[in-house]
């Protein structure tokens, strides 16, 4: 068996890799459901009702989905100019804590500017939280060639830290019988419920109607043009007259700002107030996303929901047979692996011989 | 006596691509096999079959009357079948000795054999008059002693049968007719070669048999003594080739003038006029500071001394301003500069405007845009499968440095053509067709008024094109002088060490 180039990328192949990929996934995650020696079909068909199967589990998978899809964006927006952003977890934390620093109950009160008035400049806050996360990766990146993954990996962990000091410091709600937790978000600031009864917020549309935006901004305008350039071929981009370096520290920045959107909206739509657990992992989870929706903006919605569906499918599947909800993480785990190598069958064939 | 090598019946499919189809070649002891064909006729597809890169779809290779197994370079390096490739595989900071020995000494063993090595290596130099001293470090050697390492590495493994892929493209006329002995050297010593090339000239010299490719196919085997450049030239093109048509000759105004130029560790007090209507060529060996040079006139790189004026203002070092000031720039590297292959073929054709002329508010003006790119595909004749939709990868050479020409050839909005034209190897490996167009292009804008810089290393080219020519040598250039004035041998001495005054006087 080897390993050849395909003369063209093959279109269809990109098109099926993504429900290749998570049928092999399946196929793969039965091996370990079955050696926690749980009955197979019960477990998925579990993990399935509990993700989608009810009005209930919808609402559960799409709140769920929500801040994934914010760092989903995040991450395609910067790979598609070869950024590689690993650090959106630490951008959303540190979104959340700016968004609660504009629009928190500081001493019982808070800012006492008018909601319409303090909601954007809690947003604003977030997004440059982020932003400015980026910042000095981007200008190590581009002044001296800095690789951005080590970086923007290795500031989750200081951002992590920096939002621990200030729950247990000058942040801290003094009501909260000594937990680590922030003040609450003002009343007035926080995100309308979309569905009675669940918590689903229009939180949700805010980030649909940004996918939506993003996918016009990448295909109809220049600045879209140069970012799909620089991360095709910086090169010729920047023998064409593209500013590469302006375009990359750019892109950074919006996505940094994605990213500490995605803390802000989860404050105002479901938390309130920032905790330490308040995101298991769902910076990393974007990189999965934007992988599995192949950076497409409008394939991010699609992919939040099946990753968050799983997510969610897995807790409810937990408390009914006796397999671990790790197995959630196993399933979005190998349906990275197994689109990396779908995608790549796009562009190389295997033969027997 | 049977032949070393006996490919029967090879065919290989890419695709919608048949790169090879059902070719059958002997090659005999001691015989020299020239391999002539365009760009794409399936030379290199041919050669990595035959050593082993690509499996067939059909067919067998047998080496000295043994089967070979497809797909298995070791088999085939075991089997004495050498390869010397047109880019060099050699690793720069190592020395002679440590990259022969590199790969054909077992992992597994405690310690290196280096004298005896050595000894091995300075014997199988002298028998076939290939002296190199074994601790020199890769890369303090001329392009043409890195050739001669490449070629000891493949007799060091015992080569039999030696492939050398467009040996000359890299050498100067001396180091070619350096090669050239060396070649003969060799057959006498009883290997057998497969010459790769599309140089005519060059094939009809060396090789006692030439095997000429098109679209895959073996069109014909003969005899070199029979053959002459003519009929190789329409067997490997398939029709008759069109010759350029020369334009008269009037200057006109100046147009950009380079002065006292220096990129440190590149080029040094580089000094040339370019008036319109004027075709000045600068020659030489690549890797001489034509790189450095082509790049400061994209507007690229900004010179550490020295000026360059276009239309008497000197531009900043950034590639907008010099397109601003109507300076068409062709690429040396049309894959990785001139196009973005992932792109469609519309999106590449505006790439240099994407924000000035096909924009509007921010968004890119695709109908205006398709417009014009279907004007380049046109007037410029870029065959692209899929129309303007085209990913710019999937273009063959020919059609993406058409293309890259057309893009900035066709004018601004008024149909003003460029004022200068800086071209870096335009036409560098493409199928001779190809080159007689670019050629054709690049002579009508001049004639329209354009003045033309034209880099390049393929000294038929320049002779075809220049009025004036310049030779490059280690950062310096020789005074442009009218083309006529040139003989062969004092550009080839100017090429290499000579000072300019001394092949002022071999001229």
């Amino acid at each position: 068996m080897r390993v050849e180039a395909r003369g063209e990328v093959s279109r269809p192949m990109l098109v099926i890799a993504p429900f290749a990929a998570v049928a092999f996934t399946l196929v793969v995650a039965s091996l370990f459901v079955a050696w926690a020696g749980a009955p197979l079909g019960r477990t998925y068909a579990l993990i399935f009702d509990g993700g989608f199967g009810s009005r209930f589990a919808w609402s559960e998978t799409l709140t769920r989905a929500t801040p994934l899809m914010f760092t989903g964006l995040s991450a395609a927006v910067a790979f598609r100019a070869r950024f590689y952003n690993i650090g959106a977890e630490g951008q959303l934390y540190a979104g959340a804590l700016a968004a609660v620093a504009i629009g928190g109950l500081h001493g019982g009160t808070g800012f006492a500017a008018h909601p319409l008035l303090l909601f954007p400049a809690m947003l604003v806050a977030a997004m440059l939280a982020g932003a400015l996360l980026l910042i000095v990766p981007a200008l190590l990146r581009t002044r001296l060639g800095v690789d951005e993954v080590v970086t923007t990996l290795l500031l989750n962990f200081i951002v992590l830290l920096f939002v621990s000091m200030m729950l247990d410091g000058p942040m801290k709600d003094p009501a909260a019988m000594g937990w680590p937790q922030s003040v609450a978000l003002q009343e007035e600031l926080q995100l309308p419920k979309l569905i009675e009864r669940t918590r689903v917020h229009t939180g949700l549309l805010w980030a649909v109607g940004l996918s939506m935006l993003l996918w016009l901004v990448l295909k109809y305008s220049t600045f879209g043009f140069a970012v799909r350039a620089v991360g095709a071929n910086a090169r010729g981009a920047a023998f064409a007259g593209v500013p590469v370096t302006r375009t990359v520290i750019v892109v950074a920045l919006v996505s940094g700002a994605l990213a500490g959107l995605a803390g802000a909206i989860e404050v105002a739509g479901r938390t309130t107030y920032v905790t330490l657990d308040m995101s298991p992992g769902y910076g990393y989870a974007g990189i999965v996303i934007a992988m599995l929706a192949g950076l497409n903006p409008l394939g991010i919605v699609a992919a939040a929901i099946f990753v968050a569906g799983v997510l969610v499918g897995a807790d409810s599947m937990s408390r009914g047979v006796a397999v671990p909800t790790y197995i959630a993480e196993v399933i979005v785990a190998i349906s990275l692996l197994s689109m990396l190598v779908a995608t790549a069958f796009a562009r190389y064939r295997l033969r027997w011989n | 006596m049977s032949p070393v090598l006996r490919l029967t019946g090879i065919s290989k499919r890419f695709g919608p691509l048949v790169a090879n189809d059902g070719i059958s070649l002997e090659l005999n002891r001691g015989e020299v096999l020239a391999l002539l064909g365009e760009n794409g006729a399936g030379k290199s597809t041919l050669v990595s079959i035959l050593f082993g890169h690509y499996v067939p779809d059909t067919g067998t290779i047998e080496a000295f009357g043994q089967p070979l197994p497809p797909g298995d370079p070791a088999a085939a390096l075991a089997a004495g079948i050498g390869m010397v490739h047109q880019h060099f595989t050699l690793a720069d900071n190592l020395s002679v000795l440590d990259n022969v020995m590199l790969g054909t000494e077992p992992l597994w063993r405690m310690s290196s054999r280096r004298a005896e090595a050595r000894a091995r290596l300075i014997a199988t130099g002298a028998r076939f008059g290939l002296g190199v001293n074994p601790d020199a470090r890769i890369g303090r050697l001329s392009v043409g002693e890195r050739q001669r390492v490449e070629i000891l590495k493949a007799l060091y493994r015992e080569a039999r049968v030696l492939i050398l892929d467009e040996p000359t493209s890299v050498l100067t006329p001396r180091e070619a007719e350096s090669l050239f002995a060396t070649l003969r050297q060799l057959v006498r010593e009883g290997l057998s070669l497969i010459f790769i090339s599309h140089k005519l000239d060059e094939v009809l010299r060396v090789s006692d048999r030439v095997a000429v490719l098109r679209a895959g196919k073996l069109v014909a085997t003969l005899p070199a003594a029979t053959a002459d450049r003519a009929s190789l030239a329409e067997l490997m093109v398939g029709r008759e080739v069109p010759r350029p048509t020369p334009k008269p000759h009037a200057p006109g105004g100046l147009v950009c003038e380079i002065s006292d130029l220096t990129v440190h560790g590149e080029i040094t007090a580089v000094s040339l006029t370019l008036r319109a209507g004027e075709i000045t060529a600068v020659a030489g060996v690549s890797g001489n500071g034509q790189q450095a040079l082509a790049e400061v006139l994209c507007g690229l790189r900004a010179p550490d001394a020295g000026r360059v004026a276009v239309a008497g203002r000197v531009l900043a070092a950034d590639p907008r301003a010099w397109i601003a000031a109507g300076v068409a720039r062709i690429p040396e590297d049309r894959q990785a500069a001139g196009v973005i292959g992932d792109l469609p073929l519309w999106e590449n054709a505006i790439a240099e405007h994407y924000r000035t002329r096909f924009a509007r508010r921010g968004l890119v003006r695709r109908r205006a845009a398709r417009r014009f790119a279907r004007q380049v595909i046109e007037r410029f004749d870029v065959r692209a499968g899929g129309g303007v939709d085209t990913p710019a990868r999937s273009l063959s050479g020919g059609n993406m440095q058409k293309l890259v020409l057309g893009r900035v050839l066709i004018g601004d909005a008024s149909g003003t053509p460029p004022l200068l034209i800086v071209a870096s190897q335009p036409t560098w490996g493409l199928d001779i067709g190809a080159v007689a167009f670019i050629h054709q292009q690049l002579l009508d804008a001049c004639a329209h008024g354009a003045a033309v810089l034209l880099v390049s290393d393929d000294l038929d080219e320049i002779f075809v094109l220049a009025d004036r020519i310049a030779v490059m040598h280690a950062g310096r250039l020789t005074a442009a002088r009218p083309a006529a004035e040139w003989s062969l041998s004092a550009i080839g001495l100017a090429m290499a060490s000579a000072s300019p005054l001394e092949a002022a006087r071999a001229g």
